[in-house]
Parts: C-alpha cells; structure tokens; sequence
C-alpha cells in the first residue's frame, strides 16, 4: 500500500485509479473462473448415478433409509440474506470512510465481517450435515460440483473476510484517512462480487429444480 | 541473375519443397498402404472430395499471396540512401475487396462441407453392424447379429453397407482407417459412429489415433473386405464356440482340427487341446482371455482378446507381428520385452515345453 | 493529496548489480530480461527435446527411447514450447517494450510483475524437477481425461503436469492484469489508444485472452487434481463423469490460447516491416480491429479440436463455419502487411528476413489451417502429422520466426548492442531451410497415414523417407541454434555500442538511450500522431542526435522488493504438498505466502 502511494498519485489516462483497475479487471477474469465450475455444475445436473440428490429424494441401498432432497432452502436463504445485508453494510461503511467519519466506518465494517463470518459459519454447518447424511465430494456427480463450487465461492469469502478484517484493523489503528478509502473500496468490490456470485450460484442450485 | 535472386528468395524457399513432394506424393499409392489420399469407399470418396476442393483452393491462394509477397520483395527492394517512399496509409477499397474475396471462397468452401457434415453422419439403418471396443492397446470387434467376437482384425463383405458402433473399455482412443472410414474417436458409455460401403475387396491397415497411454503408437489393426461368400465362411467358422452364441454355457471343444482324415491325427489333435486347455487354465491364461472349451468361454475377452479363434488371425499383438509360430512363442516368453507396458502380465513364466506346447494349441484354433 | 515521501537517497541507492539486486529489482526492464534468458534457456531444452524425439523417429522400429521416455519427451516438448518459451519471450517484449512505447516509466504494478516472473520460474522449474524422478508429464501437453486420471495415470507424472501448468497459470494472470491495466491507464499524453504501436494493441487483446481464458483451464485443472486426490467425479466415467467435458473446458482455453501465441508475434512483425519498408503500416484500423475481432471469435471455435468426437452435425456445422470465419480477419492483416511493403523501399536487413519469412510460413500454416476447418476433411486429418505440420507452420514458422525478428530488432535497445548481420543472416537461411525441411514433409507423411504420439512406427508403410528428412531437418535447425547462441554471446562481449535509433524506427522506444536508462525518460513525451519518431525526424529535417544520458535525480522510481520472490515461493510451495500428499507442505506454504503477501502491503516507502 505505502509502496504503490507513488503508484497511486500518479496521472493516469483515464483518471481512474490504476488499482481499481486493476481489481475490477481482476473480477473480470473470476467471472470465467465461476462460470467454468457453475457451467460444470449444469452440465452434470441430473446425471448423477446415485444419490443424496439436491432436490429429490434417495433410498439409500445400503440401509434403505430414505434420504430427502438434501438441499437446506429455507436455511440458506436465511444466510443469503445475511450476505447481502453485508454488502450493503460494507457500502455503509465505505461511505464513512470517503467522509472521515472514523465511527461509521468501523462499526459497519464490522458489521459487514460479521454477517459474512455467519455466512460462512452456515456454509461449515451445512457442508457438516451433508457429509452426515452420506453426501461427500466423491459419492456422486453432485456432490462432486456442488463441493467444489460452493466450496472455492466459500474460499472466497474468506479471504474476502481476511482482507477486510486486516482494512478494520488499520482502520482502527487510525491508518484510514479519507485520502486511504480507496484500500476500502477495492476491498469492498471485491466483497459486493462474491456477493453477487452467490445469488447466481444460490437461484441456480437452490432455487431452480 | 534474376533468377538466382528469385530462388534465394525466402518465399521461394519455402514453397518449392511444397510442389515438389506434392508432385512425388502424388505418386504410387501402393507405396503408401494407410494413405488418407487412396479413398476406397463411398464415405471416404466423400471426404476426399471435400479436401482436393480446399485443396483446390489452397493452392489458388497460395500462389496469388505468396506470389504477391516474393513478388513485392523483389520490386521494392531499396537501400538506406533511396528517397523516401509515398506514405500511403491504406486503401479502403482494396481493403474491401481482399476481406471479401476470401470471404467468397471460404463460402465456396463451407457449402460442400456442410453437406459432407450432414451425409457422413447419416448411418445407414440397414448395414452390418459391428461394434468396435477400444482397450489399452489393442481393437475389439463384436458382430451382434453374426455373433462373432474376435480381435485385430476386422472382416467385412465387400458391396455391403458397414455400420461402426464404437465404444471404449478403458480411456479415449480413436478408430482410424484411412481408405475405408477416416476415423472417429471412441469414449466410454457413449458409442460413436463410423459407416462406409467397400466395393472392392482387399485388405488395409488402421492405427488408434488418440493417445491412450505407453503403447498407443503400438494399436494397429487389419480390416479385411472380403468377397461376401468369403466373409460368410469366415462368419461361420468364428461362431463356433462364440461367447455370443453359447452365452454363459460352458460349450465342448469345437474347434476343428485343421485337416481330419486320420482317427490318429483326431487322437493328436484331441490330446494337444487337452493339454493346451490346462496350460491355459494353469498358466492364467483364463484370467484375461476367453477361449473356446475353457470354464471363460461365457466370457467376452475381458482385459485381453477373445483367443477363440486366434489361429485364424493374420497378425497378432494389435498387427505388430506377424501371425507365426516363432512370433506367437516370442509373445509368450516375454511380452513386456515385445510390447513394454503391455497389459498382458504373466503370473509365471512359461517353460519351453510348455510354450511349444500352447503355441500349437493357439495356432490350432481357427 | 499527501504522497508518500520517498528518500531521494535511498532511490538512487538502488544496488545496480550483484545478484540481489535482480532479485529484488522491480524494473520492467529488468524483469524482461530475466523473462527473456530463463525463456530462451526453456526452449533450447524444448528443442532438444525435440531432438531426442526426431532422433527416435529417423527409423523405423527404433529403440533410441524408451515408449515411456518418449511420452514424457514428447508431452514436455509441447508443454515447454508453450509455456516455458514462447509465452514467456513474449512477456520479455512486454516487460521491456509496452512501457516505453507508451511513454511510461514502468507498469501499473511494478511487484506484481516481479511476482508474475518469480513464479514463472517456480512453475518452470517444478514441472522439469519431474525428470529426475523420471516422472516428467506423459499424457500430452493436452492432458486428455481420463487417461490422466488415477486409474490410467498412477504415477506423479500428471500430477506434476496439474500443479505446473496451474503455477504458471498464476503467473501469466498476474501479468496480464499487470499489462492490461498498463496500457488503459499509463499511456503519455497524446498516447490515444488509436496511436499507439501495433505491438501495444496486439499485446493488448493478449492481455485479454489471458484473463478470460486462464481461468477456464485453472478450473479443469482443479477438477483434474481432485479427481486424483479427492476421488471427484468429474471425468471418473465410473461415476458418471465425462471425459468429453474435459475437452471442451481445455479447449475453451487451448484456442484463445493460440491466439495468445500469436497475437503478439503479430504485432512485432507490424513493428519491424513498416520500418524496413520505409512506410507506415499499411491499414492501421483494420489492423487493429482485425486483431480484435480474432481474439473475440477466437472464443467461438473451440471444438473445431474435437471434430472427430461426434458432436452431431450441427455442432460439427457451427464450429466449421466459425472457424471458416476467423480466416478472414486473418487474411486481412496478411495482406495489410504485403501491403506495407508494396511500394515501399525495403531494406533488408536480419529483422526484416525474419519478419518476411514469417509472412511466408504463416501463410501456409494458415492454408493447413482451413483444410481442417472442414470436418469431413478434419476427419482424416485430426490426429495426424498433418496437423503437426499446420500447428508448427503458425508456431514455429509463425510466432518464432517473428520474436526472433523481434530479438535482432530490439537487442541493440535491450542490451546496448548490435547483433551481428553477417551471423544474423547464416541463423536466418539455416533455420528457414532447417525448419521446412523438418515440417513440410510432415504434411505428407500424415496424409499417407502417420497419426500422432507415436513413440514408432512399422516399415512399409511409406513413412520412412520423409521421417528422415524431417530428422536432418531438425538437425539443421538445431546448428542454427548454435549460431544464435554464438551471435548472442560474441555480441554482448562487443565493446562497440549500439545507437539509439540503429534503424531509423517510428516508436518512442528509439527516442532514448540504448541501453535506457532506469527510468526509461528524462522527460515523458507528448506525441501527436502514430509514428511520433518519424514525425520529430521529419520536422528535424533529418536523423535526431544520441541522445545524452539524464541524471533523472528528480524522478522517483519504486523501490526494490523482496516479497514478491517470498510470495512466488509461498505459491510453489502450497501447490507442492498436493504433489507430496503432505498437508504439513501447504501450511508451510500457505504460511510463506500469506507472509508475503502481508509483508508486500505494508512494506513501508524508505
């Protein structure tokens, strides 16, 4: 950050800062990395050869219990929501940030690290009951996708909230002067594009039978 | 003088090897048995057509560009003290006209290729089918409606239409005969296609075309076109003791000896089957291979060929060697120093005796 | 508002030599040469790979290598030349020349492009260590599933090759977001976008191509090493999976990936023959949009590497047709470039002699090209040495031929130094005769039946005399390797320097010194058209003066870092322990990137 103060002050052709640039260009390419695991998810939907299935239900062959539609709608909904009220308090906090309000900026931030820690905290619970429930990431097709997908999004958030965590703590060393909100803004992109990640992977897992 | 400028010229250079050995290519196809340029069915008549017409057009082009730049290299050249040249920056006419000529003979290109796309796909519903199973590193055949299983060696009656059913027991290969059918790629659980009518008979070599492991360089085939009485006798001689007649049913040894005038060479072809049928079992043959007369013969070749009728073959190891005493015992003794990597591990190594001894019980089953 | 303030001292206190110095120097220049020497050394082992596998081939039924030996040859000859050589020579002209012919100092992000090279080198390095376990890669440069999955591919053959490719992934990303955000917003004042270079555009929409298609092939790849490691299912026919899906993902990546191959060969060969015609680039706006218009078809023609997969025709139609289609814009910038010398007054010179012959070769790589456009025709011609002959025409004859135009166009500005002509000329003629004798006959010996991959084959299929010229061929290229090598080095030792403007070029870059001094300008120049060197030249009236060497003591320039070196090991070394199996690997190694990482953002100015 100190390094590129040189960087950042610089005249650029066309006014914008270069590292939101380069973020913005950065979440460019992450739209094909999501784009390959959800095309993969799609192409495999349906086929696999046995279950826990995410909508219909299963018997288990090798104890003839019977396994529900394994996906949790109403739970991961509730933590969807989570998620995007987080964004929504990052935008907050941003917004204190550009304008030196040092309370603002510190109380939404955490706010936002919160609601994404429960995001998080419901994806662990989830990922959890499914093993319980015989659903891992070798026992069929789905659980191959749905893992992986969730899992790298999930990979995301966290290091989403690593960064924002470590935003917080120089804003709370007082190192986030409004001539700084741009370390929280880049920061910020990066969250609202995870964000909007999971709604697509949410409606296309979740919501759509 | 010219002329030496114009031959050391780089373009020049580069395209007169190119007429050259099209020239010489255009030679004896005799000397080139798996030549893609020695179309001898109905579906590979097609294909070539498609290509002498890009060819066709490639060597239009060609000539024109190339010709253009060996021909600009020589006009413009200057040196250092030359006046500058005019600064043209473009020409929007030319530039029109030369996008939209190429785009002319790509069409002129596209039309017949998306016929060729469409006829070569239609498999004829009333042809001979044949399904073809890839294996690290040899070809399956199946004959459903002949019940034949066999390997290597494809047969086919000439005159009539072939269909090509073609799967993969293990990873991806691709089923390539020049002459007869081009090639098509084969993957599990998803069969693919090939079709073709050979008017004439004769015989051909093919080669696996996807790299499928350490001896895909070693997955040849043969493809026979046989007059069709032929083709029927050879039906028939392969049906017998077939897993696909006498499914799951243990059947009695019916091969036939190949000549059976004396009750003494029944007695001794009787007592060679015996003992070859025990070496198979004891060897571990059976592990891999379905024989006639062996407890396996329900089985359809599972890791190894269907040895049935092995005599019968010209080629053996995937038409590495020729079908011949001597080869057969050099396989026997050591695969892995024929074809490394090979699956075909023995549990033991087989002694001589017991190596004469099988190669005449193999060499018997026709 | 308030800048960091930056120790005047300690900015001009930047050691200039000594190893450390290249280990921590974040100079574009710099890196491009550490891009550059580590490249050219990968493809001088690339070729010798490809020696051992033309050796193996001059015979039929030869025994020089083992099958396995030749399967890892091979599969490393192709991975090497890809991205081991050619990939990175281009990221040298990069690094070196985008900031100069732009009119910057240096790129947007000078550590993440110290960072991109560093693990480069790793994922170089990591993937060639296979050899001494004799466990080099082996499932083709391709890695078609599910040959490479566990059952098929036991050993850590594929698992090298995964974690490789993945590294360099990382490193090319890096870059390509380093080089895109360059050239949108450090361009010099008057720099438009439709003035700048040619090289600058094409390496532009490389840039492009990177980031959209890196991704897909870091998600097969991903998917490939769970198969391996976690049992996943994604191309484990057993359950369900498809190893066709692993085709189509490669491949989304594999074709915009051979435009990244060649994007920039153009753009060097639009460089070098409007200076040695004396005239500008014939059609700059076609040019332009042309190349455009192939990165952005070049996304639609994927499959056409799968005709023989039996797609059905209406796929099959689909991806004839854009593949037909991309062969226009192609076409123009061929003839834009015949047209730039037509009426001009060539000067040939070793730059220019590469720069035609790639014209030539590129050309016939192209016609090859469109001949397996058609799937019917494709359907002999897939898997055949025929398409080895099309795909070294446009990469060999093509891309290498034109950066190494590049290298005699620009050594004297790189390095100070001239190359030798009369040496330039004898690496010329052997190579373009070295080179078609090696791939021309490959055309034949794959119409009259030779697939690809093959470690042998038979007597009396007719293969044997065109296998051995092609032999002698690649013999003879490898003693013009030995004559580039010797120019290089007799070259760099000459006392006698090079100008700054050795061929009255058009761009900034022959502006400044040669070699540039570390901050590239003493003052950043405006410009007012496309060829601003020749415009000053001609206001002039005549050639400009050497220019004088500037003290540059009132410009700041970033200073060194060694945590992008600590980052790139933190990445090798987390990808290694799913080499290893050792879970205690990636905390190590997640531990020294996230050091890096952390040390990189808060590294203090002074």
């Amino acid at each position: 950050m100190s390094q590129d103060a040189h960087a950042m002050h610089m005249p650029t052709t066309t006014g914008l800062d270069s590292r939101k640039m380069a973020i913005w260009t950065f979440i460019g390419s992450e739209c094909l990395f999501f784009a390959s695991l959800i095309s993969t998810y799609m192409v495999y939907r349906g086929k696999s050869l046995t279950g826990p299935y995410p909508h219909e239900s299963w018997t288990n062959p090798a104890n003839g219990e019977v396994v529900k539609g394994i996906l949790n709608i109403p739970l991961t909904s509730f933590s969807t929501f989570v998620l995007l009220m987080s964004s929504f308090a990052v935008v907050l906090a941003l917004y204190g940030a550009q304008r030196g309000k040092r309370g603002m900026l510190i109380g939404w931030l955490s706010a936002t690290m919160v609601g994404g820690a429960i995001f998080l905290g419901g994806q662990v619970y989830e990922f959890n009951h499914f093993v319980h429930e015989g659903l891992t990431l070798h026992q069929n097709l789905f659980g191959s996708t749905f893992f992986t997908l969730t899992g790298f999004h999930g990979g995301h958030v966290t290091v989403g909230l690593i960064w924002l965590g470590t935003v917080l703590v120089t804003a709370i060393r007082g190192k986030l002067p409004p001539e700084k909100a741009l370390n929280l803004e880049i920061a910020a992109l990066y969250w609202h594009f995870v964000d909007v990640i999971w709604i697509i992977i949410f409606t296309l897992i979740y919501l759509i039978k | 003088m010219r002329l030496r400028k114009i031959i050391s010229g780089p373009a020049f250079r580069a395209w007169f090897p190119l007429v050259l050995l099209l020239v010489l290519a255009g030679c004896s196809s005799r000397d080139y048995p798996q030549s893609t340029l020695d179309p001898k069915t109905d579906f590979t008549h097609m294909i070539d057509h498609i290509f002498m017409t890009t060819v066709k057009w490639a060597v239009v082009v060609f000539v024109l560009v190339e010709g253009a730049l060996v021909f600009a290299i020589f006009k413009f050249r200057g040196k250092p003290t030359d006046p500058e040249p005019v600064q043209t920056h473009g020409n929007t006419m030319v530039e029109i006209v030369w996008t939209i000529i190429p785009a002319v003979i790509l069409a002129l290109i596209a039309v017949p290729t998306i016929r060729g796309i469409f006829e070569t796909s239609e498999v004829p519903t009333d042809a001979i089918r044949v399904e073809v199973i890839g294996h690290q590193w040899w070809w399956e055949f199946r004959y459903p409606d002949q019940k034949v299983v066999t390997a290597n060696e494809l047969h086919v009656p000439s005159g009539k239409k072939i269909a090509l059913f073609m799967t993969t027991a293990d990873v991806l290969h691709s089923f390539w005969m020049p002459q007869l059918a081009a090639k098509r790629d084969v993957f599990p659980r998803r069969a693919t296609t090939l079709w073709f009518t050979a008017p004439e008979p004769g015989n051909f070599t093919g080669q696996c075309a996807e790299f499928c492991g350490i001896q895909h360089g070693r997955m040849g085939f043969r493809v026979f076109v046989d007059p069709p009485e032929e083709f029927d006798a050879w039906v028939a001689d392969q049906q017998v003791g077939s897993p696909l007649v006498n499914a799951g049913v243990v059947g009695p040894d019916s091969s036939r000896p190949a000549d059976s005038a004396a009750a003494q060479a029944r007695a001794a072809h009787d007592s060679l089957m015996a003992a070859g049928n025990a070496l198979f079992l004891s060897g571990g043959c059976i592990g891999c291979h379905a024989m006639v007369g062996t407890p396996m013969a329900g089985q359809m070749g599972v890791m190894g060929p269907n040895l049935s009728h092995v005599g019968s073959r010209t080629t053996i190891v995937a038409n590495l060697l020729q079908n011949t005493p001597e080869n057969v015992a050099r396989w026997l003794r050591d695969p892995q120093a024929v074809k490394v990597g090979a699956l075909m591990k023995l549990p033991r190594k087989l002694t001589e005796d017991e190596i004469k001894t099988l190669v005449a019980y193999l060499e018997a089953h026709k | 508002m308030a800048t960091t303030v930056l120790d005047h001292a300690e900015t001009h206190a930047h050691a200039k030599t000594g190893l450390w110095s290249w280990i921590t120097t974040v100079d574009h220049k710099r890196i491009g040469i550490l891009y550059g020497a580590t490249a050219f050394l990968f493809f001088l082992i690339g070729g010798l790979e490809a020696l051992l596998l033309r050796i193996q081939l001059g015979s039929p039924n030869n025994t020089f290598l083992s099958p396995e030996t030749y399967n890892q040859l091979f599969t490393m000859h192709g991975t090497t030349m890809i991205f081991l050589a050619v990939m990175p020579i281009s990221a040298m002209y990069f690094n070196f020349m985008i900031p100069l012919q732009i009119g910057a100092r240096d790129v947007a992000f000078p550590r993440l492009n110290a960072f991109s090279y560093w693990v480069f080198l790793a994922g170089g390095l990591f993937i060639n260590i296979s050899f001494l376990f004799h466990a080099a890669p082996n499932a083709g440069w391709f890695g078609y599933a599910n040959l490479t999955t566990k059952p098929y591919s036991p050993g850590p053959n594929v698992d090298f090759w995964v974690i490789g490719l993945q590294t360099l992934g990382i490193a090319s990303l890096a870059a390509a977001v380093n080089f895109f955000v360059t050239i949108i917003n450090l361009r010099g004042p008057g720099m438009k976008l439709m003035r700048m270079p040619m090289f600058v555009w094409m390496s532009f929409i490389t840039q492009i191509l990177l980031l959209l298609a890196f991704p897909v092939i870091t998600v097969a790849l991903i998917m490939l090493m769970f198969d391996r490691v976690f049992h996943t299912m994604f191309f484990t026919v057993a359950g369900g999976g498809d190893p066709q899906l692993w085709q189509h993902l490669f491949w989304v990546f594999g074709h915009p990936e051979v435009y990244i191959l060649i994007l920039p060969a153009f753009g060097i060969v639009s460089e070098i023959l409007p200076v040695f015609s004396r005239k500008p680039l014939f059609g700059y706006a076609a040019m332009v949009f042309s190349g455009a218009f192939i990165a952005f078809l070049g996304f639609g023609v994927w499959a056409h590497h799968m005709f023989a997969t039996g797609m059905g025709p209406i796929a099959d139609s689909f991806f004839a047709i854009s593949t037909m289609l991309i062969a226009v814009p192609t076409g123009v910038k061929i003839f834009n470039w015949i047209g730039t010398i037509w009426g001009g007054s060539i000067q040939l010179k070793t730059p220019m002699y590469f720069a035609l012959a790639f014209i030539a070769m590129f050309i016939m790589g192209g016609l090859s090209g469109v001949m397996h456009a058609s799937p019917p025709a494709d359907l002999q011609q897939t898997d055949t040495y025929f398409v080895v002959a099309h795909f070294h025409y446009v990469l060999f004859g093509g891309s290498i031929f034109a950066l190494t135009a590049g290298a005699y166009y620009w050594f004297p500005k790189m390095f100070g130094k001239m190359l030798s002509e009369k040496l330039g000329k004898v690496h010329f003629w052997l190579m373009l005769i070295g080179f078609n004798l090696t791939f021309m006959p490959m055309h034949f010996v794959g119409l009259n039946g030779m697939p690809r991959r093959v470690y042998t084959y038979p007597a009396g299929l007719g293969f044997e005399l065109l296998n051995r010229l092609e032999t002698i061929g690649a013999f003879i290229l490898a003693i013009s390797m030995l004559v580039f090598v010797y120019n290089l080095w007799r070259s760099l030792r000459n006392p006698v320097p090079a100008p700054a403007d050795p061929w009255n070029g058009a761009t900034l870059e022959w502006s400044i010194p040669s070699p540039p001094q570390e901050f590239n300008f003493a003052e950043i120049p405006t410009v007012h058209s496309r060829d601003p060197l020749w415009e000053t030249k001609r206001a002039r009236g005549g050639p400009l003066p050497e220019p004088a060497l500037a003290s540059g003591k009132d410009i700041h320039m970033p200073n060194p870092s060694f945590w992008p070196l600590v980052t790139a090991i933190g990445v090798i070394t987390t990808l290694t322990g799913f080499l290893v199996g050792f879970p205690y690997v990636n905390l190590v190694g997640a531990a020294i990137l996230l050091t890096g990482i952390f040390s990189w953002a808060f590294e203090p100015a002074g």
